[in-house]
């Protein structure tokens, strides 16, 4: 593992140094205040049950399915496409350095793009009179949802990456997982053919899976090592496949 | 420089297969320590396929590959810090600059936070790029690229270097500029190059392996190789080296070559009888 952190950096500054980098953080900023003040809009209209950081982190999935493969549909398929891999992989560093290396990197990016948010926040506590506006529970709750939910969609994201040498097909294999992840799951868990009694086991299966129920858990202010679990070994598993991934197309090159 | 008892490269009976496609069929040769060898082949004869199993990139399916008594198959760690590799078509990030591409691959391959910037001023300086250190690789000229990459092969002073087509698309001056870069490395390190032109490689290498269809077809010092293949062809003017069979006439010769003496700094274009002599194609 001693060349991950030289790797790390490397992605952090080529990061730090890409036009493009500011671009998609201006966009996404944009995109996400509009979306804050849509949700400020209706609290002005009637009194609301939730908090407004409650609804800003359920819609979580919108810039998810959007940022998480622009974030990482580049690392691993525009690696390949150019050929650096090779050079890459011919210099004492393992397969595991370099995905880790780009995945952390990407990770990094995700984490600070949502941790901007927190500026929406402290404009509303700084100008709104209303104190019940700013709850600190589902807030924290929130974004700890998002910084454990990240890490495996952005580890999909890499994993997506990894099965292409086009950016776009990445980007699209990407979107199509989450989308399977997030919505697909919560689709069959509403789906009454799960409900017979053989399927038991499929249905509970679904229902541990279901990314909106933990968002609820979270918000609520039950972290359930359940749902830590799930990330992290989704995270784990999706890492190990990028990492196959990569080895096998070098292989059957 | 004595020899050590291991030689720097030792490939035996190396068989690589693509989707039933022989790549590499039984290939076997050594290359001692010090030497400079030239990889000649017409385009698919498995020169690439060749290098790339020899740095470990691809696996083979039989045989083995042996780099200064390390096995590539075994122990791909120890090979690894041993070779400096320049794939084919030089692949290089466009976003970075010069010296922090080298700084970075410098990093990578082990050489200390001490080291490296005085070694990356000299491998700049050697490679000719002192003025384009500071330039974004994506906007290089191809030489200059070339350059790079090779600056890069050669970075961590490894004793083999593995360059896969270092001269191609390059002008004539370009070439002599590399060829005595090359030959600047001799005795040092163990390098390896591919071409498809005799010319471009006979003048840095020690000895000239002629590989086509995955064997080794003809392998000696550039001079024997000529001799050899011309006193063939004047004996019998009509049938074609076996050497080049399945190579279509003519299709090697690229008009910028330049002429043979590398001592002019600014070699004339040579005409296009020149180029016919040096090229087996032509020869024969």
């Amino acid at each position: 593992m001693k060349h991950f952190l030289t790797l790390l950096s490397h992605e952090l500054r080529m990061l730090l140094v890409s036009p493009s980098t500011y671009i998609a953080g201006t966009a996404f900023l944009f995109f996400m205040g509009f979306i804050f003040t849509g949700i400020l809009e209706n609290y002005t209209k009637a009194p609301q049950d939730v908090s407004p950081a409650h609804v800003f982190f359920q819609l979580f999935w919108l810039p998810v399915f959007f940022m998480v493969p622009l974030l990482t549909m580049k690392c691993l398929a525009e690696e390949r496409r150019l050929g650096t891999i090779e050079t890459l992989l011919t210099t004492p560093v393992t397969t595991t350095e370099v995905v880790l290396g780009k995945y952390t990197a990407a990770y990094a990016l995700y984490l600070s793009l949502w941790a901007a948010t927190g500026g929406f926040f402290y404009i509303l506590k700084r100008f709104s009179s209303d104190p019940r506006l700013i709850d600190s529970g589902p807030l924290i709750g929130g974004y700890v949802f998002i910084a454990l939910s990240g890490l495996l969609f952005v580890a999909i994201g890499v994993f997506a990456s990894s099965l292409s040498r086009n950016q776009a097909v990445a980007g699209i294999l990407c979107f199509v997982m989450l989308a399977g992840l997030i919505v697909g799951v919560r689709w069959l868990g509403e789906a009454s053919f799960l409900n017979r009694d053989m399927l038991a086991p499929a249905k509970a299966a679904v229902d541990y899976a279901q990314i909106f129920t933990h968002y609820e858990d979270f918000t609520r202010g039950v972290i359930d090592a359940r749902h830590v679990l799930f990330y992290l070994s989704g995270t784990a598993l999706a890492l190990i496949f990028s990492i196959l991934s990569v080895e096998a197309k070098q292989i059957h090159a | 420089m004595s020899a050590p008892p291991t030689p720097a490269i030792e490939v035996d009976h190396l068989v690589k297969t693509y989707a039933g496609m022989t790549a590499v069929a039984d290939l076997s040769f050594s290359v001692a320590r010090g030497e400079i060898i030239g990889f000649l082949g017409p385009n698919g004869a498995g020169k690439s396929t060749t290098m790339r199993i020899l740095t470990g990139y691809l696996p083979a399916n039989s045989g083995t590959v042996r780099i200064c008594g390390h096995s590539v198959a075994t122990e791909p760690d120890a090979v690894k810090r041993l070779i400096g590799y320049m794939p084919e078509n030089n692949p290089l990030p466009e976003d970075m600059r010069v010296s922090e591409y080298l700084y970075f691959r410098g990093r990578l391959k082990e050489i200390p936070r001490r080291k490296l910037s005085p070694r990356i001023d000299e491998v700049l300086e050697l490679c000719d790029l002192k003025r384009v250190r500071h330039k974004i690789i994506g906007q290089l000229s191809k030489g200059y690229r070339q350059r790079v990459g090779i600056a890069e092969a050669i970075l961590a002073e490894p004793p083999v270097i593995i360059m896969d087509e270092p001269t191609i698309g390059l002008d004539p001056h370009q070439i002599l500029i590399v060829r005595d870069l090359i030959a600047g490395l001799r005795g040092r390190m163990t390098v390896i190059i591919s071409s498809h032109i005799l010319p471009e490689i006979e003048m840095t290498c020690d000895r000239v392996l002629i590989i086509n269809r995955g064997r080794v077809v003809a392998q000696g010092s550039p001079a024997d190789l000529r001799r050899e293949v011309l006193g063939r062809s004047s004996a019998a003017p009509s049938p074609r080296s076996k050497t080049f069979s399945s190579r279509p006439r003519g299709a090697v010769g690229t008009p910028s070559l330049p002429p043979r003496p590398c001592l002019q700094p600014h070699p004339s274009m040579p005409s296009p009888k020149s180029i016919a002599h040096e090229t087996f194609s032509h020869a024969t």
